[in-house]
């Protein structure tokens, strides 16, 4: 039971079974809209989850990175003419240089410190996005071109809700190797104690920067694919809220559990589906559940059931 | 690894349950669908249109309905956000099946759900200000509120009336400041005026002096136009008269509730700033057609809410009784009918001015729309039209 639980394969056989199992049961497009929501803010959880549960960092300006994603995407075919596939992998790259550069000297910082650094980093990007309105049409916002297959155009929700949970799927088994791997052990180890990991021979400061450029990887992809999928985009979705968001969903979920990170973003994408229900007292049920959550479950959603069923397993 | 697929599986199920219910809606009757920025930061704006539109539909089904079946509103908060509103949009389109939709309180959030609408034939009757949510026209989007445009040709307007053509900017970086300095700075040519200093500040500055010096230092300029939403404007006011700038002061509809005077005090006399007729209700002279209209609107918002009118209820206001009295001449609910007649308006007078839409304009508001106010004695005073 136990060596079953902690399976990558558990995880990514659930994942896909899920993907694959929810349209049986969706009667209508928007159903698959919400789903491929959940699946897009997942790649950019699962991402984050490797930076901050792995290697145990805090960045408060994810957002920042997936803010470019989505941009590169509305940019790049717009105002240069470039395709759109390739402005995704644009978009990749100016995000892992952008956190190369600025990670950097900023990971030689460590708690608040670097929690402060990433938050100054995200609000810098949204308020480029924000105010150079010739290039990114300002706050509010820009059309985005869509993806185009062999001449089809990529926009329907059901589409997108297998491209999205593809890349998800991709994306978590990148990231369930990656906890397996040397590396992983080493981001773990300096998690635990940055001095006993040095010690043990781990190059600290190449390995939190490895971790924050993969987790800006996985934000831009996460952006490049909201982007194309709705057709629009305005700065807000490099705002500090969906940064803070973003750290809700690893930390409900549980914090270093990247199955975690999955369920957390589909807490939190689907429950204001659900309250939209209870207009006047949405904000306050929101709110209760996520304390409720963090009260009962402490270390998350995931590592909490997961306790609860080893314990009770005989 | 259990309990989780349960959660999800738990999760789905009650989404789905939840949602197909779609409300407490009758099958007869007619539902129209809003999605507002009710929280977050365009509360200001979203919350004064979900109470109106609470309002007068409570008010039209307890006076009998429209074609004879009662309204069900169904609401939905963006929190300002476009990606949920465009799920939103979704949702009232393929889950709760609405005949037609007022709603989207920011210009982001309206872009965002044009398409979805526009795509499944339903109208949308928009709240939000920029123009280019009906620039260029699609069939079924419409909307209410004047233009930032059209603030601008109204102030330049007033300029040229008073021989004053040779202006400074100073124009606040957020969404509306930024979309009224460009749509100025396209139109200042047509009314003759050179712009000589073209400053901005951010939303959340405390001090525009620097920017205001810049201004009083170019020779020659005439008049300042400030495009600006929330303190910003405030602070410039007060910042103006700091630095004993003495040529007049012009603001934009941005600034149209009291908290602005309130904000700027002293400073603020002689400021004047074009705005929906809806805050001069009382002052409008017996026979304006708009008088009766703006007057029992506001007191009917005031007596059920115990707040003060603002204009963004009024844009709710007219999109809503746009709508019902195109359902009325079209003595359906089909949504493809409806459009037909909301596009047919002629002559609908709401808070926002007089509407006569046509299909090249669909927001068929003119320049009287808006009226030219000067702040006296720390309260709006209607101007008489400069002719």
């Amino acid at each position: 039971m136990r060596a079953l639980l902690s399976s990558r394969w558990t995880t990514l056989g659930l994942l896909c079974l899920v993907i694959a199992a929810l349209p049986l049961v969706f009667p209508s497009g928007y159903y698959y809209r919400v789903a491929a929501l959940v699946w897009i803010s997942a790649i950019a959880a699962v991402g984050l989850n490797i930076f901050m549960g792995y290697a145990g960092q805090v960045s408060l300006g994810h957002a920042g990175f997936f803010g470019i994603g989505a941009y590169a995407v509305a940019i790049g075919p717009a105002r240069f003419g470039l395709n759109s596939w390739l402005c995704i992998f644009l978009g990749v790259f100016l995000s892992a240089a952008l956190a190369w550069l600025v990670g950097r000297p900023i990971l030689r910082l460590r708690g608040h410190y670097l929690a402060i650094a990433t938050l100054g980093l995200g609000f810098l990007i949204a308020l480029v996005l924000a105010n150079e309105a010739r290039w990114t049409g300002g706050p509010d916002g820009t059309a985005v071109p869509r993806l185009t297959i062999a001449g089809a155009r990529l926009m329907e929700p059901v589409t997108w809700y297998w491209i999205s949970g593809g890349l998800l799927t991709l994306g978590t088994a990148l990231a369930l190797n990656l906890e397996n791997s040397a590396v992983g052990r080493a981001l773990r180890a300096l998690h635990d104690s940055e001095i006993a990991a040095a010690l043990a021979g781990i190059d600290v400061a190449r390995h939190k920067l490895r971790a924050f450029v993969i987790a800006a990887v996985y934000a831009s992809l996460a952006g490049s694919a909201l982007a194309l999928f709705d057709g629009f985009i305005t700065p807000d979705a490099a705002g500090f809220l969906r940064s803070i968001e973003l750290v809700a969903m690893v930390v409900v979920g549980g914090i270093g559990s990247t199955a975690g990170s999955i369920v957390g973003a589909g807490l939190l994408v689907t429950l204001p589906q659900i309250l939209a229900v209870f207009v006047e007292y949405e904000q306050i049920a929101l709110g209760l559940i996520i304390m409720v959550v963090m009260i009962f479950l402490r270390r998350g959603i995931v590592p909490s059931a997961r306790r609860l069923i080893v314990r009770r397993a005989p | 690894m259990k309990t989780p697929i349960r959660l999800v599986s738990l999760l789905a199920a009650a989404f789905v349950a939840v949602t197909a219910s779609g409300g407490h809606a009758v099958a007869q009757d007619i539902k129209i669908g809003t999605v507002l920025s009710a929280t977050g930061p365009a509360s200001f704006l979203g919350s004064p249109e979900e109470k109106t539109l609470r309002l007068y539909v409570d008010k039209i089904n307890a006076a009998g309905g429209v074609l004879g079946k009662k309204i069900a509103l169904v609401v939905y908060d963006d929190g300002a956000d476009p990606t949920k509103a465009r799920t939103f949009a979704t949702r009232l389109i393929e889950v709760d099946k609405v005949t037609a939709m007022v709603g989207g309180t920011t210009t982001g959030t309206s872009l965002a759900m044009a398409p979805i609408f526009e795509d499944a034939h339903i109208p949308f009757i928009s709240l939000a200000g920029a123009v280019e949510i009906i620039e260029p026209v699609r069939k079924y989007v419409f909307k209410t509120p004047q233009t930032d445009r059209m603030a601008c040709e109204k102030i330049f307007g007033d300029l040229k009336a008073r021989k004053l053509t040779k202006i400074g900017m100073i124009s606040g970086t957020d969404a509306f400041g930024k979309s009224m300095h460009d749509q100025c700075l396209k139109i200042a040519g047509k009314y003759g005026i050179s712009i000589l200093a073209d400053e901005s500040y951010g939303a959340q500055d405390s001090d525009m002096t620097p920017q205001l010096t810049n201004i009083k230092n170019k020779p020659g300029i005439q008049a300042v136009v400030n495009p600006g939403f929330g303190q910003g404007p405030a602070i410039v006011t007060r910042n103006y008269r700091q630095l004993g700038i003495t040529v007049p002061l012009y603001e934009s509809h941005g600034v149209a509730s009291k908290s602005y005077i309130k904000l700027a005090g002293p400073a603020a006399e002689g400021v004047r700033l074009p705005a929906d007729a809806l805050l001069v209700a009382e002052q409008l002279p017996k026979n304006d057609p708009q008088r009766a209209v703006d007057v029992a609107y506001k007191q009917t918002y005031e007596k059920a809410t115990g707040e003060p009118v603002s204009t963004f209820g009024g844009h709710a206001y007219d999109g809503l009784f746009i709508l019902v009295n195109a359902m009325k001449r079209a003595r359906s609910t089909d949504p493809a009918k409806v459009r037909d007649e909301i596009e047919k308006t002629k002559h609908f007078i709401g808070t926002d001015g007089i509407f006569n839409m046509s299909p090249t304009d669909h927001l068929g508001l003119n320049l009287a729309a808006f009226r030219m106010l000067e702040i006296r004695n720390g309260d709006w005073k209607l101007l008489q039209a400069a002719r």
